[in-house]
């Protein structure tokens, strides 16, 4: 199934040299995309999704550098966004003057365990949302305090600051009733081709795992370490930022933050990694 | 005032090459970049950053626009005695943040 990528680049190394006559160039150009048209269609039916036990998280497709200053709790910089989401837990916000900790009390107790349950589906909206969303929401209905914008640094913080409590611990998302709509949604948005490079998600992290694009391997986007450290980025992010990332990346249109489309995407992407271990805060390059 | 992570072994054997390794949040903007509106991204970096052992410097670093956000550094030096290790990074403006560490050498 990792044979039929890049047909295009085949395509183009095969156009005949200008010398020969005019007519057989086109028809031989005619029969190339007949052929590439049938090979791009097989590769579609041939998309399978990776089988269980050949999972591997994210972190075995980085340097081994980036693994050390991930698992080294000083060299890690998203440890540094982390003291200030500590020190949001414990800060009284909104017309309710309650902190987090006046609620949840100690976080890493009552937090292990959370973000590896995330996205979940939250009855109050009828959809699911993601862990940022369910924080927002937690500080407008429970504090009585303006959401966070997305990508803010007090949500990032907050966020990683509760993923960390996760670290080591299984991905549980639900699967139920509820939330398989959801899911086959994402799922169907990883497996559709999108933008004018007219790529899917799964193309890449489906079929092509483990090789290179540039200079970086293509993970399998088991999305266990989010929020992360990007080096590129030289801070912490969300897992919808590298979403629209990636999106952007193959000329598509990017979804707003907070979009229903990137929360199904991130559900199907953290239910295709159930059972994995957490690992945020990450390192990435 | 920046947040920053130091690790220093709380304990070590007197003549024993110990490693230090800091981290402190900062931006670390180069002044080569242009923001959305097209006006340049002033430069603001930490230039200068000091290490004391008991008051003896044992290491110092320049540091200049080509190191990434949130500098980490790491070194070596040789535990002599008990007592305290202090590091200072200042930035372009002067502003300097000094947090410090102990060490118990037997």
């Amino acid at each position: 199934m990792k044979k039929v990528n890049g047909c295009g680049g085949r395509l183009l190394m095969r156009v005949p040299s200008p010398r020969r006559a005019e007519g057989t160039q086109r028809e031989r150009l005619a029969a190339l995309v007949l052929v590439s048209m049938i090979l791009l269609r097989a590769t579609a039916a041939w998309a399978a999704e990776i089988p269980l036990d050949q999972r591997r998280p994210d972190s075995d497709f980085v340097s081994a550098d980036s693994r050390a200053m991930q698992n080294d709790d000083t060299g890690n910089p998203a440890m540094l966004v982390l003291l200030d989401g500590e020190a949001l837990w414990n800060t009284k916000a909104g017309a309710a003057n309650k902190s987090c900790a006046d609620c949840h009390g100690d976080a890493e107790k009552s937090m292990k365990g959370v973000a590896a349950r995330y996205p979940a589906y939250a009855s109050a909206l009828g959809r699911p949302v993601d862990l940022e969303q369910q924080i927002n929401l937690s500080r407008t209905t429970d504090q009585k305090a303006p959401p966070f914008a997305f990508e803010s640094k007090e949500l990032l913080a907050l966020t990683v600051y509760i993923a960390r409590q996760s670290r080591g611990m299984p991905v549980a998302v639900k699967d139920d009733a509820k939330a398989k709509p959801f899911i086959a949604a994402g799922r169907a948005l990883f497996e559709q081709r999108q933008g004018q490079l007219n790529l899917s998600c799964a193309q890449c992290h489906d079929d092509n795992w483990g090789k290179t694009l540039a200079g970086n391997l293509i993970p399998q986007a088991m999305p266990t370490g989010y929020p992360i450290y990007r080096l590129e980025w030289q801070a912490v992010g969300s897992l919808q930022r590298r979403l629209r990332n990636c999106m952007s990346g193959m000329r598509a249109e990017t979804y707003e933050f907070g979009a229903p489309e990137l929360v199904d995407l991130e559900y199907y992407l953290m239910w295709r990694a159930r059972g994995m271990a957490m690992e945020a805060p990450a390192v990435r390059p | 005032m920046a947040r920053a992570l130091i690790h220093v072994p709380p304990s070590a054997k007197r003549g024993d090459v110990i490693e230090i390794k800091t981290l402190i949040s900062h931006v670390m903007e180069t002044g080569y970049r242009i923001g959305v509106t097209g006006a340049p991204i002033p430069r603001d970096i930490i230039d200068d950053f000091v290490c004391t052992y008991n008051g003896e410097e044992v290491f110092r670093a320049k540091l200049y626009p080509a190191i990434a956000a949130n500098p980490f550094i790491s070194f070596f030096t040789v535990a002599t005695e008990s007592g305290t290790l202090a590091f200072s990074w200042t930035d372009q403006h002067g502003a300097t943040q000094v947090q410090t560490a102990a060490i118990t050498v037997v």
